[in-house]
């Protein structure tokens, strides 16, 4: 588009007055109202989604209290199909949850900082492109291939001679304390942040690969490395972009579900070492459903509206800086 | 070395700014060093992709044959059989989401497109990002909550499934529409109202053709996404291991879920089965993926 070029006239208004008459005036309208209620259909299904689980599970947050609920350590469910008679507390599954993501982070945020910064400054142009895409289509792969390639795989090939070696070098440490029993915490952090990677590297590769370019040549002519250019003058500038790149990937983790409840062990305990098995909001919810009675349906349905909670506001926050930063589209893999 | 030592000492010969290292040793040791570090994390990301691609392969291959899509599941410590039921209730339900998500989904990009912006499609295109962030398994409650024992009472089966894949697939469908609509340039908007076209015309005739392959680019995507999803069917489908063809009532099976089970339990012919069925679904999120980029590539607008 030419600079000079005053800005057309917007083309409806040069037109009204054919527009009013005749007897397709009606289409119009009648078009743009049902666009419009298609688009609104997003907006209802939130709201509906926030109005009907918490309805269904209110009995359990009336008889236990909000925080009494997310807060207390028994998961004794019930056999009633009216009334709540079981103890409901979700705190050994929050506990899971919050373990897992952990260490999904601790491993996935190092990596893919380093994975980014390597695709964008490092590797070569040959190389950056299908390297990229390859890192994509990880992201791709459905949870349960996963589940299943990290339970009958990477366990007992990989994590468990690791384990073990870990847990004879660290094992006075409480969280590495014995026995090692294959499935539990740390095998179902370590799988996850595998599946956290992907979404990580690219939104941090764009923010990376954004960064103005004349900022890294003048540090470069002052005669800095492209080690102290990219420590300086480059991840500094994208540190927003990050913060926003490790909530969405810890929104993930924390909902993701079928690959965790392969990999937890799915017993109702929490705490003590990261070798033991526990369960996750997500993956206990999915565990134990199809047998649940209906009260017990509604605890789980109450813990679903604690995960709701929490991701949405994790979410929400990373939504708002990467509005904020403009011009990263950011889901080329979410 | 025969040079005599009387000599005065050559000048240091000219090096250019441009060839000299950068900085002292110690500088350019800790550059070298994290050039190394950083090659090191990125062949250490490749390994679980290749590993997983490597492994399904190799213990997915022998079983897919003609048998494993045609036939149903013999119990679990049986060789033979298959997926068929899987396959079925997974043709059945995507075919169910997509016709339930894609319409809506492209017509909100189209409202926030054409119509924006404006409080509203503001309001629209937030939460629209925000429901990709939903935990699936929440997905999964909610339609459990609304439509399989709540309004309806519809009780699991072939729709409420769909529903639950169709709201997962829906932003995403949303989000690449809006921004292939986005692309396609005002000239070809105003050439059509320059026809006399009014605004539906123009966008129904004029601007989605122009956007078509990027439409469809997004769709793709948005199947090999659902295609993969387990946890909101475990909660509406619920699962089996018949060929199920009721519309509502009966519970449905799917890939995923059969995979899942399969993995669990202790007998090697059905774990066997189920990395047969990773290797099918990998496969098809493999072609819908590749694809849905190949036919986004070709596009007559793109980025």
């Amino acid at each position: 588009m030419s600079t000079e070029a005053p800005e057309a006239p917007k083309a409806p208004d040069a037109r009204r007055g054919t527009l009013q008459s005749g007897k397709g005036r009606l289409a119009d309208p009648i078009f743009k109202w049902t666009v419009g209620v298609c688009g609104t259909v997003v907006l209802v299904i939130l709201a509906l989604m926030v109005v009907r689980t918490t309805a269904e599970a209110w009995p359990v947050f009336a008889k236990e209290g909000f925080f009494g609920f997310l807060l207390g350590e028994e998961w004794d469910s019930g056999r009633s199909r009216t009334e709540i008679t079981g103890t409901y507390g979700a705190w050994p599954f929050i506990y899971g949850t919050l373990v897992t993501s952990a260490i999904a982070l601790a491993i996935a945020l190092p990596l893919s900082i380093m994975i980014a910064v390597y695709l964008t400054h490092l590797a070569p142009s040959r190389l950056a492109k299908p390297l990229s895409y390859t890192v994509e289509l990880l992201a791709a792969v459905p949870s349960v291939i996963f589940g299943l390639w990290g339970l009958h795989w990477f366990l007992p090939h990989v994590l468990r001679p690791f384990f073990d070696r870990l847990e004879a070098a660290m094992g006075w440490f409480f969280l590495f304390e014995g026995p090692v029993r294959g499935v539990g915490y740390l095998p179902a952090g370590i799988v996850l942040g595998i599946m956290i990677l992907p979404i990580m590297t690219a939104i941090i590769r764009e923010v990376v690969a954004v960064q103005p370019l004349e900022q890294q040549m003048a540090a470069y002519a002052l005669g800095s490395t492209r080690w102290e250019v990219v420590t300086k003058v480059v991840l500094p500038a994208s540190f927003s972009g990050i913060v926003a790149a490790t909530m969405l990937g810890l929104g993930r983790a924390l909902g993701e579900t079928i690959a965790v409840l392969m990999l937890i062990g799915g017993s109702q305990s929490w705490g003590g070492s990261l070798f033991d098995t526990g369960s996750s909001m997500a993956s206990h919810i999915a565990a134990t459903f199809g047998e649940a009675a209906p009260e017990t349906r509604t605890g789980l349905m109450a813990i679903g509206v604690a995960l709701f909670l929490v991701t949405m506001v994790v979410n929400i926050l990373a939504r708002v800086i990467v509005w904020r930063l403009g011009q990263i589209t950011g889901d080329s893999a979410v | 070395m025969s040079t005599a030592t009387t000599t005065p000492p050559a000048p240091p010969r000219h090096v250019p700014l441009s060839e000299r290292p950068p900085g002292s040793g110690y500088r350019r040791f800790k550059d070298r060093a994290a050039s190394v570090v950083l090659t090191g994390a990125m062949v250490l990301a490749m390994i679980p992709l290749v590993l997983i691609v490597f492994e399904v392969t190799r213990r997915g291959i022998g079983v897919v044959d003609l048998e494993f899509l045609t036939a149903t599941e013999p119990p679990p410590r049986r060789e033979g059989g298959g997926y068929a039921a899987g396959f079925f209730g997974t043709l059945y339900i995507m075919a169910l989401a997509v016709v339930l998500s894609i319409p809506f989904g492209i017509a909100t990009a189209v409202y926030i497109v054409e119509y924006g912006p404006n409080r509203l499609t503001g309001a629209i295109r937030f939460f629209t990002d925000v429901m990709t962030g939903i935990p699936s398994i929440f997905v999964g409650l909610f339609v459990y909550g609304l439509l399989v024992i709540g309004w309806g009472g519809l009780g699991f089966g072939t729709f409420t499934g769909a529903v639950a894949i169709a709201i997962m697939m829906l932003p995403i469908v949303t989000r690449s529409a809006e921004e292939m609509l986005r692309l396609v340039p005002d000239e070809i908007r105003n050439a059509s109202y320059g026809l006399g076209a009014r605004t539906w015309q123009t966008i129904v005739h004029t601007v989605l053709p122009a956007a078509a392959p990027g439409l469809v680019t997004g769709s793709m995507l948005a199947v090999a996404r659902g295609i993969g999803e387990t946890a909101p069917l475990l909660l509406t489908a619920f699962g089996t291991g018949l060929v199920v063809t009721s519309f509502q009532g009966e519970p449905q099976g799917a890939v995923p879920m059969q995979l899942y089970r399969g993995a669990l339990q202790p007998f090697e012919a059905g774990i066997d089965r189920a990395w047969g069925a990773a290797l099918c679904l990998f496969l098809l999120v493999l072609v819908f993926t590749i694809a849905a980029r190949w036919i986004g590539s070709r596009a007559s607008v793109s980025r």
